[in-house]
C-alpha cells in the first residue's frame, strides 16, 4: 500500500462528525475561506487543492451516501468521483447512494468543472477521504472485538475477522468510528488492487435521464415562479436606447417589462464576469411562451454603443479595458487579421537562430490557417432560477463554477456570501460556456427587482447570438528545409480576435534547433470564452495540418516524422520549459499506428489522416478514415489513442472520447459563427449546422494507454487533434488541402470535378 | 378550455390554443421530460407522440392535440422498461442527457413501424435529433439492441 501523508494538512483538514442519530460523516474543511477565494481567483490548480473532498456519510442502518462535489455537464463526474471514494472505502458500489453536493467550497473544494480538471483535482483528496474512513471503521472494529487491526479486513462494506469468523457492517461500526481521531496518515490502495476504479460502472443518473425526470436547470420549478427573458441588442457594438412596452404589456400573462442595468459604471469584473450587454430589456410573465410572444410586441430603439470602458480586476489592481465600438463583419475581420499578420508581433519563444536558418534554407514552406468564431450551443440553453429577498438569495441551475460567480453575486446583491445559496443542477452540456455566470447575475437582479422567484430563460436565438464565443483565429506556419530536406528552422506566428492561440512551449518546440513563436491579437466587442480545449482547439488543427504537409515535403511518413522529432525532443531537447513528455506523446502515436493498421494494404480503400496533440495534461492521437459516400467525403472510421493516466470509468471515458471525436468532425466540417454589421449571421440550428446522425462515423475505436500515472484529464484532450486528422484525411480524399475552417463548403461536390482541377491550379 | 389526454391522464387547460404543446407540457402541466432545444423544429429535443406519431411539440399548437392522445417520455412505459430505455441503460448512451428523451421518443416510433431497422433506416428516422455531446454511435447501437429486445419479448 502507498503511505500517503494527508496533503490536506496545509490548508484544510479532514474532519469526522457523529451524525445525528448515530453514524459517521467524513468531510474536509478549509482553514480559511479567504485563502480559498485567493486560490480560486487564479483559476489554476494549486498543489494545495489536493486537500479537498466531498462528504461520506454512513448511517447506522448501513446506508452509505457519497456527495459528488463537482458540477455534472455530461462528463459523468456524478459517477466517476464517487467511484474514487468508494474504491478506497472498500464499499459495495451497487449499494452506494450518490447525491449532488451543495455549493460549499469550504467543505467540498473548488467545485469547478472545466480544464479537464474534475478527476485530476479530486483524485487524491477523494482517495484520502475514502481511505481515512476505512481506517477508522477498521479501528472501531478492532476496539469492539479487542483484536489487532492487522487481523481485520475490509471489503464490500463489511469488516471481517477471519480467525474468529466475526464480521460487521460499516453501518454498525459507524457511530463508534466517528468518535475516533482522524488518521493523519492514510494507506492508499495499489492501483493493481482497484475493484471499482478502472472497471466500467453505469451512469448513476442514467435511469433518471431515460425516464424524463426533472434534472436540468430548465426543469427547476418553484411555487409562484415567473419566467423572464432578456431582449438583447441585435448586434455586438449596439446598446439599448429606448423602448415602448405598451403593446407587450397588453399581452396575456405578462407581468412586467423594464430596463435593468447589470453592472454599475465602475464595477470591477472578475475573470469570469464577462458579459456582452450591460443594459438589459427584461420581459416577465407567467409562461415561457407568453414571454416569447410578448417580446415580439416590444418597440425598441437600439443605438451604436461606441467605444466603452470595462474595469477588470487583477492582481495588481484594476485594469481599464477599452471595448471598441465598431460593428464587425467576417470579411472585415479576415482583412484585419491579414493586416495584423504582416505587422511585428510579440515574441513568445525563440531557440537558436531562426532568422539565419530561414535565410539559408533551400526550401521554405509557408501556410496560413484560419478558423471562425464558434458558439458553444449547449443543448440546454442558458437559464437560471433565482429568488432574491433582502435577506438572502437562492439560485438554482446549470453552471460550471459556483465559486467564481458567488463573489460577483455578493457584490451585485449586497449580500454576504453565506446568504447566497447556489444549487447546481445537471447541465445540458457546458463546453466551457457555463463558466461565465452573467446569466445568474441577470436572474438574481431580475428577481430582486420584481421581488419574486423567477426563471430566466434564454431562447436558442438569445443563446447563440449572445457571444462568449470561441475566438476567431489564424496562424501562419513556416518551415525551413536544407538541400537534403532536413528541417532546420520552424516558425509559428499566430493571431486572433481577440486573442491568439499559440502555445509556444508545446511540441514541436523542443524538437527543432531554430524555432520562433510569435503572437498578436486584435481587440473586439465580440465577447469570448473558454470553449472545449481553449486555444488548443485551433492551434492543434493548424499545426497538425502543417506537419502533414511538412512530412510530405520531406518525403516522410507523417507518423514517422513526428516520432523522429519526439525522439530528438527526448534525447536532446532544445530550449527550456518544454511542456510535454516526449515519451507519452510518442506512446499514443505508436498505439494509434498499431491499432489503426497504419500503412497496411487492407486499409487502402480509406483516405487516412493522422494527428496528435497534447493539452490539459493528457495526450491524444487519432487516425481518421474517409470514404466517399454519395460522392462526398464521409468519416467512416476513427481510431483514437489516449494517454490520460489511470482511467476511472473506462466505458464512460470511451463515450467521452467518441463525443469529442464527433464534436471535432462536426466543427471541422460545419462550425461557424460569422458576423455582418456586428450581428451574428447564425441564430438557430437551421443556419448553424451541427453534426447529425448520418454524418457520425460508423465506428470510433478508442484505446487507452495502460499506465499507473495519476489521472490527467480527458474532457478536452481528444478534441483538438480531430480537426487536423480530418483535414489531412480530406487531402487524401480530394487532393486538396484545407486551411480555412469550416471545410464543408470548400469540398468539391459530386459532379463538380472541374472545380477540383481549378482549385488545384 | 382545451382537453388533452397525456400519458393516459385527462387534462383540461385554460390556455391560449396557439401555445405550443411543448410549453403547455412544461410550464402549465409540469411535465418537464420533454425538452426545449431550438423551438423551430430543428433539434428534436421536444419530440412527443401524438396518436402514435412522432411530432415536434415546439411547433405543434396545443389545439392540434386537443381531444387526442399525447405520450411523453414520462409515459413511454409504466416502469421505464421500454426496450429502448433498457437498451439506453445497457449501453450507457447518455452524456449530458438533455437530448435523450427526444432521441428515445423518435426511436420509439421507428421501432414500432420497423422491427428490424438498418443503420440507414436509423439515420433517416433520427436525422432530426441533434446530440450536441455526440452520442450518435451509442444511439445507433442502442436502437439495434432495443430491436433485439423487442423481438425477443
Ligand atoms: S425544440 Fe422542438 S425541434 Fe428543437
Ligand atoms: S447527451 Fe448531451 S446533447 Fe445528447
Amino acid at each position: 500500500m502507498n503511505q500517503s501523508k494527508s496533503t490536506t494538512s496545509r490548508r484544510s483538514f479532514l474532519k469526522s462528525t457523529l451524525l445525528a442519530g448515530g453514524g459517521l460523516m467524513i468531510s474536509f474543511s478549509w482553514l480559511s475561506k479567504a485563502g480559498l477565494a485567493g486560490a480560486l481567483s487564479e483559476h489554476t490548480l494549486p498543489a494545495e487543492w489536493h486537500g479537498l473532498t466531498g462528504y461520506i456519510k454512513i448511517t447506522p442502518d448501513n446506508i452509505i451516501k457519497i456527495l459528488n462535489p463537482n458540477p455534472e455537464f455530461g462528463q459523468n463526474v456524478m459517477t466517476s468521483l464517487p467511484m474514487i471514494v468508494a474504491e478506497e472505502l472498500e464499499a459495495d458500489w451497487k449499494k452506494i447512494i450518490v447525491e449532488m453536493g451543495p455549493h460549499d467550497n469550504i467543505k467540498l473544494g473548488p467545485q469547478f468543472t472545466g480544464g479537464s480538471n474534475s478527476v485530476r483535482m479530486y483524485w487524491k483528496p477523494l482517495r484520502e477521504a475514502g481511505a481515512a474512513a476505512r481506517q477508522m471503521l477498521l479501528q472501531a472494529a478492532a476496539q469492539t472485538w479487542g483484536v489487532p487491526i492487522t487481523e481485520l479486513s475490509a471489503k464490500d462494506g463489511l469488516i471481517t475477522h477471519t480467525t474468529s469468523g466475526r464480521s460487521a457492517t460499516y453501518g454498525s461500526l459507524a457511530s463508534k468510528a466517528a468518535t475516533l481521531p482522524v488518521p493523519t496518515e492514510v494507506k492508499l490502495k495499489e492501483a493493481k488492487d482497484f475493484q471499482i476504479v478502472r472497471h466500467s460502472q453505469k451512469n448513476v443518473e442514467g435511469e433518471k435521464v431515460v425516464s424524463g425526470k426533472p434534472l436540468f436547470g430548465l426543469d427547476y420549478r418553484q411555487e409562484g415562479m415567473l419566467y423572464a427573458m432578456i431582449q438583447h441588442p441585435p448586434a455586438f457594438g449596439m446598446k439599448l436606447q429606448s423602448f415602448d412596452a405598451a403593446a407587450a404589456l397588453q399581452m396575456p400573462g405578462i407581468t412586467d417589462v423594464f430596463k435593468l442595468q447589470l453592472y454599475a459604471e465602475d464595477f470591477e469584473q472578475g475573470g469570469f464576469d464577462t458579459r456582452t450587454f450591460n443594459d438589459l430589456l427584461v420581459v416577465v410573465g407567467k409562461t415561457t411562451w407568453e414571454v416569447m410572444n410578448a417580446r415580439k410586441k416590444l418597440v425598441v430603439q437600439w443605438a451604436a454603443a461606441g467605444d466603452s470602458k470595462d474595469f477588470i480586476a487583477g492582481r495588481n489592481g484594476k485594469r481599464e479595458v477599452i471595448v471598441p465600438g465598431a460593428l464587425e463583419s467576417t470579411t472585415t475581420q479576415l482583412a484585419d487579421m491579414r493586416e495584423y499578420a504582416r505587422k511585428p508581433s510579440q515574441e513568445l519563444r525563440k531557440d537558436g537562430d531562426p532568422e539565419t536558418a530561414f535565410k539559408n534554407a533551400a526550401q521554405v514552406i509557408e501556410r496560413t490557417y484560419t478558423a471562425p468564431f464558434l458558439a458553444h450551443n449547449c443543448m440546454e440553453p442558458m437559464n437560471f432560477f433565482a429568488h432574491v429577498t433582502s435577506e438572502k438569495a437562492l439560485l438554482a441551475g446549470p453552471l460550471q463554477a459556483p465559486g467564481w460567480i458567488e463573489p460577483t453575486l455578493s457584490k451585485l446583491l449586497n449580500l454576504p456570501p453565506e446568504k447566497i445559496e447556489i444549487q447546481m443542477t445537471r447541465m445540458g452540456g457546458g463546453f466551457g460556456r457555463r463558466a461565465y455566470g452573467h446569466y445568474l447575475s441577470e436572474a438574481a437582479l431580475i428577481s430582486k427587482r420584481i421581488n419574486a422567484p423567477v426563471h430566466l430563460v434564454y431562447s436558442r436565438e438569445d443563446d447563440m447570438t449572445y457571444g462568449i464565443y470561441r475566438p476567431m483565429y489564424t496562424a501562419t506556419y513556416r518551415a525551413a528545409l536544407d538541400a537534403n530536406k532536413n528541417l532546420i528552422g520552424f516558425h509559428v506566428k499566430g493571431g486572433g480576435i481577440p486573442e491568439h492561440a499559440v502555445h509556444a512551449n508545446r511540441f514541436p518546440a523542443g524538437a527543432i534547433d531554430n524555432y520562433l513563436a510569435e503572437g498578436w491579437s486584435i481587440p473586439s466587442n465580440i465577447t469570448i470564452g473558454a470553449f472545449r480545449a481553449p486555444r488548443s482547439n485551433f492551434i492543434a488543427a493548424a499545426e497538425q495540418s502543417f506537419l502533414d504537409e511538412l512530412a510530405a515535403a520531406m518525403g516522410k511518413d507523417p507518423i514517422d516524422l513526428r516520432l523522429e522529432l519526439l525522439k530528438k525532443a527526448k534525447d536532446n531537447p532544445v530550449g527550456k520549459n518544454n511542456e510535454y513528455d516526449a515519451d507519452r506523446y510518442a506512446g499514443i502515436l505508436k498505439l494509434v499506428k498499431d491499432k489503426s493498421g497504419w500503412g497496411k494494404p487492407e486499409n487502402k480503400k480509406y483516405s487516412r489522416g493522422v494527428a496528435a496533440y497534447f493539452c490539459h495534461n493528457s495526450y491524444a492521437a487519432h487516425v481518421v478514415d474517409i470514404v466517399m459516400k454519395n460522392g462526398f467525403p464521409y468519416v467512416e472510421r476513427v481510431f483514437s489513442a489516449i494517454d490520460c493516466g489511470i482511467v476511472i470509468n473506462p466505458d464512460a471515458a470511451t463515450n467521452m472520447v467518441e463525443g469529442a471525436v464527433i464534436d471535432g468532425i462536426g466543427n471541422a466540417f460545419f462550425g461557424r459563427l460569422s458576423h455582418k454589421g456586428g450581428a451574428p449571421v447564425q441564430n438557430n440550428f437551421n443556419n448553424y449546422r451541427i453534426i447529425r446522425h448520418s454524418e457520425a462515423p460508423q465506428k470510433i475505436e478508442v484505446h487507452f494507454i495502460q499506465n499507473d500515472i495519476d489521472p490527467t484529464g480527458l474532457g478536452e484532450p481528444p478534441f483538438p487533434p480531430v480537426f487536423g486528422a480530418v483535414a489531412n484525411a480530406l487531402f487524401k480524399a480530394t487532393n486538396k488541402r484545407y486551411y480555412d475552417q469550416p471545410f464543408y463548403e470548400q469540398i468539391p461536390k459530386p459532379g463538380n470535378t472541374l472545380n477540383i482541377k481549378q482549385k488545384l491550379g | 378550455m382545451i382537453k388533452l389526454n397525456i400519458n393516459n391522464k385527462d387534462y383540461e387547460l385554460d390556455i391560449d390554443p396557439n401555445m405550443p404543446l411543448l410549453w403547455a407540457l412544461r410550464d402549465v402541466i409540469g411535465l418537464v421530460g420533454t425538452k426545449y432545444g431550438c423551438g423551430v423544429a430543428q433539434c428534436g429535443a421536444c419530440v412527443v407522440h401524438l396518436n402514435g406519431e412522432a411530432v415536434r411539440s415546439c411547433v405543434t399548437k396545443v389545439s392540434r392535440a386537443a381531444g387526442q392522445s399525447v405520450v411523453t417520455i414520462e409515459g413511454l412505459s409504466p416502469n421505464h422498461d421500454h426496450p429502448l430505455q433498457q437498451a439506453w441503460l445497457e449501453l450507457d448512451v447518455s452524456q449530458c442527457g438533455y437530448c435523450q428523451a427526444g432521441q428515445i421518443m423518435s426511436a420509439a416510433v421507428l421501432l414500432k413501424e420497423n422491427k428490424n431497422p438498418t443503420d440507414r433506416d436509423i439515420e433517416l428516422a433520427m436525422e432530426g435529433n441533434i446530440c450536441r455531446c455526440g452520442t450518435y454511435l451509442r444511439i445507433r447501437k442502442a436502437i439495434h439492441l432495443a430491436a433485439a429486445i423487442q423481438n425477443k419479448d
